[in-house]
């Protein structure tokens, strides 16, 4: 039983490797922006846990900022994939306005809740 | 008669779109069930965003034939029929016309929503009524003169929008003005969110039903200044976006939902129905396996930006985060990552492998969502409330408030309603909504979803208090247009096929089975066409039903005997039955009106301030009582003297009579309101004392009895007493009761008899008939008879509904008491004064008697600069006087002040900022503020 687990993992690691290795490259980089950004809000979680919080409006807009950061970007991964059928006449350059207003928007409150 | 020309406009206009609207309905049947071909048709609308644009995907029409083959054969199959000598240009001039036709539609409602709402400026004056407002009109006045950086501390509304572009208007001018114009908005808010779910012939209706919903009305007449008409607009604004959103998937609109949002945040506390509900229906797309990609688009960034722009708003501040009421967002906003991920993996992996990959996943996930889970309600269990703050709470649990916040549940608009105000408040719409509903359902949207989902948990929250039945009246509006324009579509459509005849419909029938193109993306297509053909048979059937039984039942017979000759998918009503139905249904729409428009001009026009009747000669009778009273506060009494009233009237005497009151509108202020309460409720001589004790000159009650003006203080009196017991225990609420009721006729209990509430009501109120008739209470007092020993009248106005009286002075009772009170004092100087050798310079002066230390005081004071402080400090002497320790104190920092031990002009400032405050307070704030020379000085 444990054997065939480790074995159907191993299998999954694989194809999961190999449908991943397909994706076009600029998608990548999205998506390597993102684990960026979440990597940046696990540090300040961890910083928290040790420090703790105490300009509370600073570590809020701080996970915030990644946070929101990370699903923008997601958002924009979403619309510039060609093989996502919703969105086949969105162009990428109006997906990339969007996604720069709503960073601007994004990164503009934080600014101002940073104190 | 502007309401029925739009009600009019509307009929013509969906019998004008009917050719347009049914290949439009075919599409958006199809939509539902092809979701990349929705987008395309959205994405294509989209495009000409920004505009009034009436039929989206058929103005677009001829750019995208190619890619709609598919939906044009099921729409072909309708247009072929109808319009089959109309060519592609004629049209185009028809969508364009449409098009005009609704903007202008549009136009005419906004000015009727703004124009309904001017009734109590034509009939009264251009004043702001109502209590509250009073207080967003200072915050207002202080905003003009301040500026916004003041404006964000102090957190109101925007007219300094308009002061800055140099329109020449009064700051009441503007108030006054404020929420008609926003109404007006909210109804354009509502067309464009119902044209999302239902397209433009539901918007219209919608919208112009929602520019004069009587409940909405009740808060957004001209000089109701205040922020729920705001809030509406922003609400039914956000909605919207979100719903664009959801269709479109644009980060774009994305943003601007958050800034709605924003808005929304800003004008209402309100605003936690919207983060609750938006993650509802997520988790209910989730739920139903209708998880999509604009949904993720449509939430994540929302929950963060929303969350940020919360935070921003000093009131909320870091609550967007900390309480409960936003928790349900974030652990959505998880799940939606969760799911999110789940769908990616899945799209890329084979079906095999993502088996294995669940079984995998899911032992793992299992475990440690259980721990998330606990570790949360651990948290959430740990804070004294469960996180929830008061008013959320009284809301999930509708007998909380009644429980434990009398303040509350005194506020007659936190009752839950009454069947009488649902319809007083909706009227015909509470019929329509069901049918609304039903017509959701088929077929069932993400939009569609999520307005049932509004108006299920609306109907819930307006059921737990009146007040909310605001954030029902928009939802109501949005179902009955819906299911108005639906009834019209099937009504007018089946006039039209009956008007060109069998063979027409025979023929097209057989042009749709024929067409080349019917493969099994038609059949597909046509499915969809047909059930919501059902819908609307059922949609005209219910509104009829709730028109009238009889109607109904024939109706019903008609159709069973029709159906059959009718064809297999065109259900048509025969001719007669449906014009009978077009006509009722205007007939409805009239009865709505008629009620809307009476609900404007008779029953929430009437400002509270001013009041009129209706004599029996058919005249008009104007009361004015309350400005008169206020008058007369303002140009008879002293500017610094405070009153004492019930604090429905708090803000009004401040802004009208600019006086000081001892309670406001601000209720959370508990305590003080519990003090008066209390006072009201205890017998005269125990009132008296407690008013002294809080500097009190006057005592105004309202009293309704001559004229039977029913929101007076004696019917308000239950709470007070309830609130005045809540605090001070020796109030019990039984005392006053008589077989379960508040009662002050002959069987009134002696306590009710002897409160002060009760005297003051109805003092010298024998005199006005003989015999003491209350046509509040329809019944006759049960004391007639009796003096006042503490209390003199000073003033009654005219309808005698406001009554002001006030305090005796103390000077006659004094005498025994203050024997007992001067050797208290005296040993206390002594201890005193052994403690703190500095205490000495300043006894020397206590030993004089006390008139002659009132002269040398009123001596010591004219020099001074600051002649309202000195006042204020000759209380502090008769408060001595009357002998109480808290007295005594005062009177030695009295001295201090005057032996310069502290500086005067400190003085002035603190005694203006402690205005409401009684001594104690006064003094161990002073404590605390200087130095600790003084504590030392003043012994505490």
């Amino acid at each position: 039983m444990a054997r065939s687990t480790g074995e159907d993992a191993q299998a999954l690691f694989h194809s999961l490797r190999s449908a991943y290795a397909a994706t076009p490259k600029n998608l990548k980089i999205i998506d390597l922006y993102v684990a960026f950004a979440v990597f940046t809000a696990l540090i300040q979680v961890a910083y928290m846990a040790m420090v703790g919080s105490f300009p509370f409006n600073s570590f809020l807009s701080g996970i915030l900022s990644c946070t929101g950061t990370a699903v923008l970007a997601v958002c924009l991964r979403i619309q510039v994939n060609k093989e996502n059928k919703e969105f086949k006449d969105l162009p990428p350059e109006r997906a990339y306005a969007d996604f720069v207003l709503c960073n601007l928007v994004l990164h503009l409150v934080i600014m101002n809740f940073l104190g | 008669m502007k309401a029925n020309i739009v009600a009019r406009g509307i009929s013509t206009l969906s019998r004008n779109f009917l050719t347009g609207s049914y290949p439009l309905r075919a599409v958006a049947a199809h939509r539902v069930w092809n979701w990349p071909s929705l987008f395309s048709s959205f994405s294509s609308s989209s495009s000409v965003h920004g505009e009034l644009q009436t039929q989206p995907s058929s103005s677009t029409r001829p750019a995208l034939l190619p890619a709609e083959s598919v939906n044009t054969s099921a729409g072909a199959r309708v247009r072929q029929s109808m319009s089959a000598s109309e060519t592609a240009g004629e049209r185009t001039v028809r969508h364009a016309f449409g098009n005009v036709l609704a903007f202008f539609i549009l136009l005419l409602i906004g000015v009727l929503a703004f124009s309904i709402r001017l009734f109590s400026v034509i009939k009264y004056e251009s004043v702001i009524h109502e209590f509250d407002p009073y207080f967003n009109y200072r915050v207002t006045q202080f905003l003009t003169k301040n500026g916004i950086y003041d404006f964000w501390n102090w957190f109101d509304d925007r007219t300094w929008v308009l002061n800055s572009l140099n329109i020449p208007l009064s700051v009441e001018t503007v108030c006054v003005f404020t929420a008609p114009t926003f109404s007006a908005f909210a109804s354009w808010a509502t067309y464009f969110l119902t044209k999302e779910v239902k397209g433009p012939g539901a918007g219209l209706a919608a919208a112009a039903l929602l520019g004069m919903v009587p409940s909405y009305i009740s808060r957004s007449v001209a000089g109701s200044y205040d922020n729920e008409a705001v809030a509406i607009f922003a609400l039914i604004f956000t909605f919207y976006l979100y719903i664009k959103t959801l269709n479109t998937g644009s980060l774009f609109y994305a943003t601007f939902n958050a800034i709605s949002y924003f808005y929304m945040v800003c004008s209402w506390g309100g605003y936690t129905f919207i983060i609750n509900l938006i993650p509802m229906h997520v988790l209910l797309c989730i739920v139903t396996g209708r998880y999509s990609s604009r949904l993720y688009i449509a939430y994540a960034p929302l929950v963060v930006l929303g969350t940020l722009l919360a935070a921003l708003v000093p009131v909320v501040g870091f609550n967007a985060v900390m309480t409960s009421e936003h928790f349900a967002s974030f652990l959505v906003f998880i799940i939606i990552h969760v799911v999110a991920l789940v769908y990616y993996i899945k799209g890329i992996l084979s079906p095999r492998m993502f088996k294995v990959a669940v079984t995998l996943v899911l032992s793992v996930g299992i475990a440690v969502c259980c721990a998330v889970i606990a570790i949360l309600i651990a948290v959430v269990a740990s804070s004294p409330t469960k996180g929830w703050s008061g008013r959320s709470l009284s809301l999930l649990d509708p007998t909380y408030a009644s429980k434990y916040i009398p303040i509350i549940a005194s506020v007659s608009e936190h009752q839950p309603p009454t069947w009488p105000s649902y319809f007083m408040d909706i009227n015909v719409l509470a019929f329509l909504v069901p049918a609304g509903i039903i017509a959701c359902f088929l077929p069932l949207s993400d939009a569609s979803s999520f307005v049932v989902l509004y108006i299920v948990t609306s109907v819930y929250f307006s059921g737990v208090m009146v007040r909310l039945m605001l954030v029902l009246a928009p939802a109501a509006c949005i179902m009955s247009g819906i299911a108005l324009s639906e009834a019209f579509d099937t009504l007018t459509g089946s006039i039209k096929f009956q008007l060109l005849g069998y063979s027409s419909v025979n023929s097209q029938a057989a042009a749709g089975d024929a067409s080349p193109d019917s493969t099994s993306a038609q059949s597909n297509a046509l499915k969809p066409d047909k059930s919501e053909e059902t819908a609307k048979e059922r949609t005209s059937k219910k509104s009829k039903k709730k028109e009238k039984e009889r109607e109904k039942e024939k109706e019903q017979v008609d159709q069973s005997s029709v159906q059959p000759r009718a064809g297999r998918r065109l259900q048509v009503l025969p001719l007669e039955a449906s014009i009978i139905g077009v006509f009722l249904l205007i007939l409805l729409g009239a009865f709505y009106v008629v009620h809307c428009v009476w609900a404007a001009a008779e029953a929430y026009s009437a400002p509270s301030i001013v009041l009129t009747s209706q004599t029996q000669d058919g005249g008009l009778h104007v009361f004015d009582d309350f400005r008169e009273a206020y008058a007369w506060l303002r140009h008879n009494t002293e500017v610094d003297d405070k009153v004492a009233s019930w604090w429905d009237y708090g803000y009004q005497t401040t802004a009208m009579a600019n006086r000081t009151v001892i309670v406001d509108n601000n209720t959370w202020n508990n305590t003080h309101i519990a003090t008066v309460g209390t006072a009201m409720s205890s017998p005269e001589k125990a009132a008296w004392e407690i008013f002294n004790s809080l500097d009190v000159k006057y005592v105004l009650v309202v009293f309704g009895g001559l004229v039977g003006y029913p929101s007076d203080d004696i019917n308000k009196f239950l709470w007070m007493v309830r609130i005045g017991g809540g605090v001070f225990p020796h109030i019990k609420e039984p005392d006053y009761l008589r077989d379960g009721q508040y009662r002050i006729d002959s069987q009134a209990t002696p306590t009710m008899l002897n409160s002060l509430m009760y005297k003051l009501s109805y003092y010298r109120f024998v005199e006005t008939d003989g015999k003491g008739f209350d046509r509040v209470r329809r019944t006759e007092i049960g004391k007639k008879y009796f003096k006042l020993t503490h209390f003199d009248e000073v003033f009654t106005t005219h309808h005698w509904m406001v009554r002001i009286y006030k305090l005796r002075p103390p000077k006659n009772r004094i005498r025994g008491k203050a024997k007992k009170s001067k050797s208290v004092r005296n040993s206390l100087i002594i201890s005193w004064s052994k403690a703190f050798p500095k205490f000495n310079a300043v006894s020397d002066r206590l030993n004089p008697a006390e008139n002659e230390f009132s002269i040398n005081l009123k001596k010591d004071c004219k020099d001074q600069e600051e002649p309202l402080a000195v006042k204020r400090f000759l209380r502090f002497y008769k408060l001595l006087s009357q002998g109480s320790e808290v007295g005594l104190v005062g009177y030695i920092l009295l001295q201090a002040i005057f032996r310069k031990v502290i500086p005067y002009r400190d003085v002035g400032k603190i005694s203006r900022i402690l205005q409401y405050c009684d001594i104690l307070v006064y003094i161990s704030v002073f404590c605390s503020r200087r130095e600790s020379r003084i504590i030392e000085f003043v012994g505490l």
